[in-house]
């Protein structure tokens, strides 16, 4: 498979104000879609009536059809930092019920959860509040838990560090400290007529999918670990099972059914809980099933990162950005993880959708005593925007420039490239989109609405506010740009496809089955998926970066053309034509322009099917996909790591209340660009999930440590659903628009589609941004309104306080 | 006593080998019922939910949906369970399937991703479905809408409204019923009944289509006529073991003879506290007493001088049983917790568990209620306002149980509860506070005001209802009396607010009673 880079890019004159954006001429065979194509229609999730009857099955609800499993438990540290110097098992296993205690010493391969050797699958430093030092596996969960408060551990406190501050006073780094720069920042603020400069510390985010860790393990007659996983990344729970085991990879198999929710906190975290639970297996010769409680999962896994940024910024006299000096320290709890590739994908988006002539920016990774920090939807893309953000929102009132207008006149255009070199192929959609949300929201007169409604209010305001998004996508990692999938067709015409993406709700299965019915010409009815499993798709990536239906998609579509163009040679005999000229489509394979209505002229799917059997013509294929056309240098952090943008917009109007800082969210309108959809409910499910995360993430999400010196030092406060508030129905917006852009087809994409998973996160700035606006409305024109994140109402409130303070420019 | 059996999705399940201590969620999934998911284990999250058959107050039968996280499996003895999967059936080989009327506008309009949280969703949706004062609240409207082609708009909430022409904000506070009335669906369905379901997924916005979407249930459907009869009553359950024992007494006159034997044991109503006991912190109480059901602690009485609140009626019972009759609570009730935590949890609870930032005893408070305790020896009538005596205790006496909360009649005329929190559905307070005010002719002649979230008990403000009472109702006399407010108490920093925002809270809220009572 070939997807022929971009063409060249439409021309400038064809992108008026609510123009649609022009299709290439000639689009790729990758993007091409036949006539009547499954792809494209909205279909409800594939698994959507399993759900509501609750027939769905996710790991755990494996249990009780699994006989004899043990339960496993963590013995989690009290201290955020300490030595353990003794580890004691005696009364642990007098208490009825426990089976055994897993330590380090059981561990026959390397002991570590992750492929850094910096993260000890058990531990002989706790690194952290919460981390497990040891596992005990119980008859029961409760025997298990009794177990683990009877081991006895002599712990020796080390000194901790938990803020982002104390790292940065510490000067406490972990990994590369990678640099982006272009041009000469100096000389660009030099130049700039107003300059300004600010600190910025955020925090995180917990993913709090519903569904928590988990992971069985069984062990076969012949020392095959089989692992059934809630991960986004089978191969890498395999790869790791296997190296804590002393296996190899062809010893151990991991399933994932679906998942109960990931958004990038599953990509990482599973491999050391699959890991004991396969130890547990292998040394008991038991099943063992490990599923965190939530107060386990919230306490032990990672989170998204908190940063800190401090910048230094240039603006000329119409608000142009000239220069920009920013260093970004995101805070990476105790070890590496995906700490490194997410401060990347940082770096390679701060400038967010603006050109910057003159920047540089800098990234560090703090070790804390926390949780390692990993993956979470937009994996430091929305970190790096948000320091962007954040940076106009704070100086449009300081230059005088309606923050609208602000960013507007600081968009890319096309032929400009981004400060790591990639070309922006497309910036033309970024004011297109603009345009378009700015004219379906009403944009103008809601504003004159907003102000009139502030006037007559002294108690409430309103404000609103439009930010853009534009994010890359492909992993910066280049190797993981690669899939694969196998695909049979039975002898009675039904086909199973198998491929190495997961599903956690995103709607993947969906799609592929609607481009395997695609490629193949058959009723969506025939295609059943098969979960995901490493013995039949093997060396798979990470389901994560969005690019799961992009890179799945070009292999299933890969798979089942080969299997098609067999057919079509068996077909093209019994039609009388030249195998190029058989068409399938709906089932019936015809030649071209021929009615398949006509009697005789069409060829049943399943005759064909049939028929190439009985011709010794193999029904199955292996697909393969590699995105084509990316170049990464992560030294110099220079390239094209991305295959392409995805770009959207959001109109955000919010109300704020001068009592208390409360806030509701009265209406958001997004336009967001997918390419040509695949799947269309699913792609809208997609960007209002994601951005009442993103909301959720800027606005109510609040991770608390206690970073006091007492007792509980390092101990996440938040640990709970009852004190981490997710955003529920009232948080989400009264009225939601969303609307695709249209004509907006992706020529180096399968069937023309974009990903989708991770941009509409960031469309919640607009959210962040109505807020800023709302809360100055308190205060006189012209003052700057410096805004903690998240924007709780207790954060709200004191802008407003500060507001209510503040004299204008 | 029989043996200990629970009806299941229509079929009766022998349930004699449950302990004390597994919950009706983890006796489900062992039962091989996994449809019900733990997703927080602390009644938050709603992946737990299922349906109950419950008393409607009139003799017939309320499909309520609870937390099955929460309770222990033995509260169920007797008792009918419907869970997602007794709804409907997906299609499966060599089964055609039927969905629910909720489940299949879930599954058209993607009110699923992932799914682990929609059995839930399904469950707490089929209960508003089946709520029999729905359809009166219907609005009339065309055909329904078809789910969105994709290319189309999300739905709006409510044609009829535009921002702007309804308040946003603050008035839920003031007049939650209002609000309430804001977040109802044309088919009359409320909103707030999912306030106790999170989904990490969808966003809401399909969920909500599919609500809204929801039509009367069909002249066939087993689960509406079910509604006609009885409920299973509560048969008196004795289970000892082990693992500890679970006694559901068949009256009150039981329940005080073994409270009196065992003052220690946990009186068990909605276990909305109890089961996150349980569940997180690992109590296991050796002698669980259920009394939710005990009839005496159920009464609700409205005479010419008091309404009486049985300390055993759920919250949800007491919304329905009062509406109207008394506004503080009209406005607290909807934001207490969620709807599935008010299906199970009581008065009485709230006020025997003591917490200092339960939402009730500040509303209370100012409502000058008092509780009446009995015990094996007799009963007493006990203020409110004297009841707590430090951080969860209280001058209840071992062996005393709440038996009801009383109401004075009749009520201040201006009230109003503020709560303060995070989130506006199904948060904790940062801060609670309750005004009740008598006004005669311009001039405050009492003021009660009740505080949570502020000291190691709800308390009363004293100094700031003595800076109000004969005074001026107006902005001068709000402000001073407001600044006096700011100083009640001693607000802690932690993780849900700062002490000085809850400092700052108290004076805003008297700021806010004057800035609305004067529009």
């Amino acid at each position: 498979m070939v997807a022929a880079r971009s063409a060249a890019a439409p021309a400038a004159s064809a992108l008026a104000a609510t123009a649609p954006v022009v299709a290439p001429s000639v689009a790729s065979a990758l993007a091409e879609r036949p006539e009547h194509p499954v792809v494209g229609r909205a279909v409800s999730h594939e698994s959507a009536e399993l759900h509501v009857t609750g027939a769905a099955l996710y790991t755990d609800d494996l249990l009780p059809r699994m006989r004899g499993a043990l339960h496993a438990w963590p013995l989690q540290s009290p201290h955020a930092h300490a030595r353990v110097t003794a580890l004691r098992t005696r009364a642990a296993l007098a208490v009825p019920g426990v089976v055994r205690v897993l330590t380090a010493a059981d561990v026959p391969g390397v002991n570590d959860a992750g492929v850094r050797q910096d993260e000890p699958l058990l531990p002989a430093e706790a690194m952290f509040h919460g981390h497990a030092v040891c596992w005990v596996l119980g008859e029961s969960l409760d025997a298990a838990r009794l177990g683990a408060e009877a081991v006895e551990v002599d712990y020796e406190p080390l000194p901790s560090v938990l803020t982002l501050g104390e790292a940065i006073a510490a000067e406490q780094f972990q990994g590369a400290q990678p640099i982006v720069t272009r041009g000469d920042a100096e000389a660009g603020l030099a130049r700039a007529a107003h300059r300004f400069s600010g600190e910025f510390e955020f925090g995180g985010q917990e993913h709090f999918y519903l569904e928590t860790h988990a992971a069985i393990a069984q062990v076969d007659e012949a020392g095959q670990v089989f692992v059934h996983s809630s991960t986004q990344h089978p191969s890498e729970t395999q790869e790791i099972v296997a190296h804590v085991l002393g296996l190899r990879s062809h010893d151990v198999t991991v399933q994932c059914l679906r998942m109960g929710g990931g958004f990038g906190g599953k990509e990482w975290q599973p491999h050391g809980l699959a890991a004991v639970a396969a130890l547990g297996a292998v040394l008991t010769g038991r099943p063992v099933r490990l599923r965190l409680n939530r107060t386990q999962d919230i306490t032990m896994t990672g989170k998204r990162h908190p940063f800190h940024a401090s910048w230094e910024v240039g603006f000329d006299d119409d608000g142009r950005l000239q220069g920009l000096r920013a260093t970004l320290t995101s805070d990476g709890g105790w070890c590496l993880d995906l700490s490194e590739p997410v401060l990347q994908r940082a770096l390679c988006h701060v400038d967010n959708a603006y050109f910057i002539p003159d920047v540089e920016l800098r990234g560090r990774i703090a070790r804390t005593n926390k949780t390692s920090q990993t993956a979470f939807r937009g994996f430091g893309g929305p970190q790096g925007m948000l320091v962007m953000e954040d940076i106009l929102g704070r100086c449009a009132p300081l230059l005088g420039i309606d923050p609208t207008e602000l960013r507007r006149r600081n968009l890319y255009a096309p032929g400009q490239r981004t400060p790591y070199g990639q070309e922006v192929r497309h910036a033309e959609r970024l004011p297109a989109v603009i345009d378009e949300v700015a004219a379906r929201a009403d944009l103008d007169a809601r504003r004159a609405d907003v102000a009139g409604f502030n006037a007559t209010h002294p108690h409430r305001k309103r404000g609103i506010a439009l930010t853009p998004v534009k994010f890359g996508i492909s992993f910066n990692h280049t190797a993981f740009n690669q899939a694969g999938a196998l695909v049979h067709v039975y002898k009675d015409g039904s086909v199973l496809i198998n491929h190495g993406g997961t599903e956690m709700g995103q709607g993947l299965h969906t799609k592929m089955r609607q481009v395997a019915a695609t490629a193949l010409g058959v009723p969506l009815g025939l295609v059943r998926l098969a979960p995901t499993r490493t013995d039949k798709v093997p060396n798979t990536s990470a389901t994560a970066a969005s690019t799961g239906a992009d890179l799945n998609g070009g292999a299933v579509k890969d798979a089942c053309e080969q299997i098609r163009a067999r057919l079509a040679v068996v077909a093209a005999e019994r039609l009388g034509v030249g195998s190029d000229a058989v068409r399938f489509a709906g089932g019936s394979v015809t030649s071209v322009g021929v009615d398949a209505e006509v009697a005789g002229a069409a060829l049943d799917w399943r005759e064909v099917v049939q028929r190439a059997y009985l011709q010794r013509i193999q029904l199955s294929a292996a697909g393969f996909y590699r995105t084509e056309g990316l170049h990464w240098d992560p030294v110099r952090m220079h390239g094209d790591p991305f295959k392409y943008f995805a770009y959207g917009a959001a109109v955000s109007e919010v109300e704020v209340d001068g009592f208390t800082g409360a806030y509701a969210f009265l209406r958001t309108d997004i336009v967001h660009d997918v390419g040509d959809s695949l799947s269309p409910l699913v792609d809208i499910g997609q960007i209002e999930g994601g951005f009442v995360q993103g909301a959720g993430w800027l606005t109510l999400e609040d991770l608390r440590w206690d970073t006091s010196d007492g007792e509980g030092r390092g101990r996440l406060l938040t640990q709970a659903a009852s004190t981490y508030k997710l955003p529920s129905f009232s948080e989400m917006p009264r009225e939601l628009h969303v609307h695709l852009l249209e004509r907006a087809a992706e020529e180096g994409a399968v069937y023309g589609s974009k990903a989708v998973g991770e941009p509409p996160l960031m469309l919640a700035f607009s959210i962040r941004e109505a807020l800023r606006q709302a809360v100055s409305a308190f205060g006189p024109a012209g003052h700057a309104v410096e805004l903690a994140s998240p924007a709780t109402p207790e954060a709200v409130f004191w802008a407003i306080e500060a507001a209510r303070r503040a004299s204008g420019s | 006593m029989g043996s200990i059996e629970i009806t299941v999705d229509g079929a009766p399940r022998a349930a004699d080998a449950i302990g004390p201590h597994t919950s009706l969620l983890d006796w489900l999934r062992e039962q091989g019922r996994t449809s019900a998911k733990e997703g927080c284990a602390e009644g938050e999250c709603g992946a737990c939910a299922v349906l109950v058959a419950r008393p409607d107050g009139g003799g017939a039968t309320r499909w309520t949906a609870v937390n099955a996280c929460l309770p222990p499996a033995l509260a169920f003895d007797g008792q009918e369970i419907v869970t997602a999967e007794g709804l409907g059936s997906a299609p499966s080989p060599g089964a055609a399937g039927e969905l629910h009327p909720v489940q299949r506008e879930m599954a058209e309009r993607g009110g699923s991703q992932c799914g682990y949280c929609t059995p839930g969703f399904v469950c707490a949706m089929a209960a508003e479905y089946y709520r029999p004062d729905r359809a009166a609240a219907a609005r009339p409207t065309g055909a329904r809408d078809r789910p969105q082609d994709g290319r189309s708009e999300g739905s709006r909430p409510d044609e009829q409204r535009r921002p702007g022409e309804q308040a946003a904000l603050g008035d839920h506070a003031a007049h939650g019923a209002q609000a309430a009335h804001g977040e109802c669906g044309p088919n009359g369905f409320d909103l707030h009944a999912l306030s106790g379901n999170l989904c990490r997924c969808t966003g809401y916005r399909p969920i909500r289509d599919a609500a809204y979407a929801l039509g009367t249930p069909a002249a066939e459907d087993a689960l509406a006529h079910r509604r006609a009869e009885a409920p299973p009553s509560a048969r008196p359950t004795v289970v000892r073991g082990e693992r500890g024992a679970f006694v559901r007494p068949a009256d009150l006159h039981e329940l005080t003879e073994l409270l009196a034997q065992t003052p220690e044991a946990l009186l068990l109503a909605g276990a909305t506290d109890a089961g996150v006991e349980r569940n997180l912190r690992h109590a296991r109480p050796p002698l669980v007493l259920a009394i939710d059901r005990l009839e005496a602690l159920r009464e609700l009485l409205v005479t010419d001088d008091a309404i009486e609140l049985g300390a055993a009626l759920t919250l949800s019972e007491i919304e329905h049983g009062i509406a109207g009759r008394v506004p503080m609570l009209d406005a607290l009730l909807p934001q207490f917790a969620s709807r599935l935590i008010r299906n199970a949890a009581t008065l009485g609870g709230n006020l025997g568990t003591g917490s200092p930032i339960g939402d009730s005893p500040p509303a209370l408070l100012a409502l000058e209620a008092t509780l009446l305790l009995v015990s094996a020896s007799g009963e007493r009538e006990v203020p409110l306002a004297e009841y707590f005596t430090g951080y969860r205790q209280s001058v209840r006496a071992p062996g005393e149980v709440i038996r009801a909360v009383r109401i004075p009649l009749p009520l201040a005329p201006l009230t109003a509860f503020h709560k303060i929190a995070k989130r506006r559905f199904d948060d904790i307070s940062a801060v609670a506070v309750a005004f009740a005010l008598t006004l005669d002719d311009g001039l405050v002649t009492t003021a009660r005001i009740g505080l949570g979230g502020v000291a190691a008990t709800p308390i009363r403000a004293l100094a700031a209802e003595r800076a109000l009472e004969g005074r001026t109702w107006n902005e001068e006399t709000a402000r001073a009396a407001a600044a006096v407010l700011r100083g009640e108490g001693t607000p802690l920093d932690d993780h849900r607010a700062s002490a000085r925002y809850r400092s700052a809270m108290l004076e805003q809220s008297l700021l806010r009673l004057h800035a609305e009572s004067v529009i």
